[in-house]
């Protein structure tokens, strides 16, 4: 197994007041996990850390780039929650995904039928070939997020960090998101957070539960013991068609 | 009417005014599209406005208006770029002090200056028949700086101007960029003031880019239409107030707008 991120006994917060404690976490090629947890468990606080944009009181976090990394910047793609950005600028859909190449410098430079390559491939996966010319302020909610999702791809990052990609867009197109992160998830590792994630369970692999501390469940279907061991106040997840539901909240 | 055209042509002064034109369109062109698809046009009013107090103490010294300006651009543009990023102050707010701090300088050192202040009027309204080759060498200079510096880094400042935060995470020197096409801004605007105004200047700024952006939403094609629509609007503003007459700023202003009219109401009628 190719591992790809350690974090171990990682205290972080802001200002002093530490917000996660103790997390200890591996990622490797392939994984697809599931971040869960309350709101103010401190999910985007971890994520900060792995991205580099906090520094941890205490604690290690490795990176172990492949060789073709660079640095993280290329080595992790991210997703945030919501981009905001002027309806009215005037750059199209395929100028947005190209952004995702801004920092991987001269060295690194490919002739531009390369990038029109990678470009045209990461458009065909997204389904959004038909508007790579169009203005990004005349796209709807989900395709905005796609095109986002393609700035994030285009370096063809080791490790996808989404944050709560379910937030903003309509049924009809989270559905096709998560097929497009299947498809995504043969080639990069996938972080994913979200603070329902009953509805993705059958997608992901793993499932780890942030609420101060992590708790790490080695596959995705939890059950109700589970539950109040690890003091998640979440649905339970299980695959299969069976309607189940966790219906108290832990304090 | 055509035998006056071909005469004017004779006359060096009205060969300086049509080469300011063209100077004047490549760089309000480019300059201008960045500031209209960043939103900044409140920016350059302030930056445009404050250069006044420059020009005011350079009458009272006895110095070159032009030089006094560009010391109250280059402050007011980089103190905006700066203020509103770290100081606990409304962008607005901080833009509109330094709007009528420069204007009130302005004012009071004009008062102060003994006897009559000639040209001042030239700075207000502008009169592109008093470009002279030292105006037309500044502004050639500027408008090659500013071509190859958004032709080395045209998706660059295209990534920063649409997501900033994006830029920065991907380790991108934001803020010298920033700062840079801040000092473009400012030179561009002190250079053209000769040509339009402090007054007239920020419609130089956006109004081809806005006519531009009726037929293109690309930044590259709204540079480009920007530089030809302007050029066009300078040109027979020039003309036109020559045999008219009349204020050569203000019939170029009059004419950009009225481009801008008609080609929205085409728009309307033949609904491309």
């Amino acid at each position: 197994m190719n591992k790809l991120l350690k974090l171990e006994h990682i205290n972080a917060g802001y200002d002093h007041q530490t917000i996660i404690k103790d997390i200890n976490l591996e990622v490797f090629k392939n994984d697809f996990i599931g971040i869960i947890g309350p709101n103010g468990g401190g999910k985007t606080t971890l994520l900060k850390v792995i991205l580099g944009l906090i520094k941890p009181f205490s604690g290690t976090m490795e990176y172990y780039f492949p060789g073709e990394y660079k640095n993280t910047k290329t080595f992790i793609g991210y997703l945030p929650q919501q981009v905001s950005f002027d309806k009215k600028f005037p750059i199209s859909v395929s100028d947005v995904i190209l952004s995702g190449l801004i920092s991987s410098g001269r060295k690194s430079a490919k002739t531009k039928a390369e990038i029109k390559h990678i470009l045209d491939d990461i458009l065909e996966k997204l389904g959004m070939k038909a508007y790579c010319n169009s203005s990004i302020g005349e796209l709807s909610g989900g395709q905005v997020q796609r095109v986002f999702l393609g700035r994030a791809i285009i370096s063809n990052p080791a490790l996808l960090i989404l944050d709560e990609p379910n937030s903003f867009v309509d049924n009809r197109f989270e559905h096709e998101l998560y097929e497009i992160l299947m498809k995504l998830n043969e080639t990069m590792a996938i972080l994913l957070v979200s603070h329902d994630i009953g509805t993705i369970s059958s997608y992901i692999k793993t499932i780890a539960c942030v609420n101060q501390s992590l708790h790490y469940h080695p596959s995705n279907t939890i059950s109700s013991d589970q539950l109040k061991v690890y003091n998640c106040p979440i649905d339970i997840i299980t695959h299969g068609k069976v309607p189940h539901r966790v219906l108290h909240e832990h304090k | 009417m055509m035998n006056g055209i071909i005469e004017i042509f004779g006359y060096q002064y009205f060969v300086n005014a049509l080469l300011a034109s063209l100077l004047t369109a490549v760089s309000c062109g480019i300059i201008g599209s960045y500031i209209v698809s960043k939103r900044m046009v409140f920016v350059a009013g302030g930056i445009t406005h404050s250069s006044f107090g420059g020009i005011g103490i350079a009458y009272y010294f006895g110095l070159n208006p032009i030089l006094g300006a560009s010391v109250f651009a280059l402050l007011s543009g980089l103190g905006i770029e700066r203020f509103t990023k770290k100081a606990d102050i409304r962008n607005d707010s901080v833009i509109a002090i330094l709007w009528s701090l420069g204007m009130a300088i302005g004012i009071i050192f004009i008062y102060l200056t003994p006897g009559y202040a000639p040209n001042l009027m030239s700075y207000l309204f502008g009169n592109i028949l008093t470009v002279n080759s030292t105006d037309i060498l500044f502004l050639f200079a500027l408008s090659v700086v500013i071509l190859l510096f958004f032709g080395f880094f045209f998706k660059k400042i295209l990534f920063i101007s649409f997501d900033e935060e994006f830029a920065k995470s991907q380790n991108i020197r934001v803020e010298l960029f920033n700062y840079v096409l801040m000092i473009l801004v400012a030179l561009t605007i002190v250079l053209n003031i000769k040509i339009v105004g402090i007054i007239l200047l920020i419609s130089l700024l956006t109004v081809p880019q806005n006519t531009a952006n009726l037929f293109t939403k690309n930044f590259k094609k709204i540079i480009f239409y920007s530089i030809i629509i302007a050029f066009l609007g300078s040109a027979s503003g020039l003309i036109i107030s020559y045999f008219l007459n009349i204020p050569s700023g203000a019939t170029i202003i009059f004419n950009l707008i009225l481009i801008y009219i008609l080609i929205r109401i085409i728009k309307i009628i033949f609904k491309f």
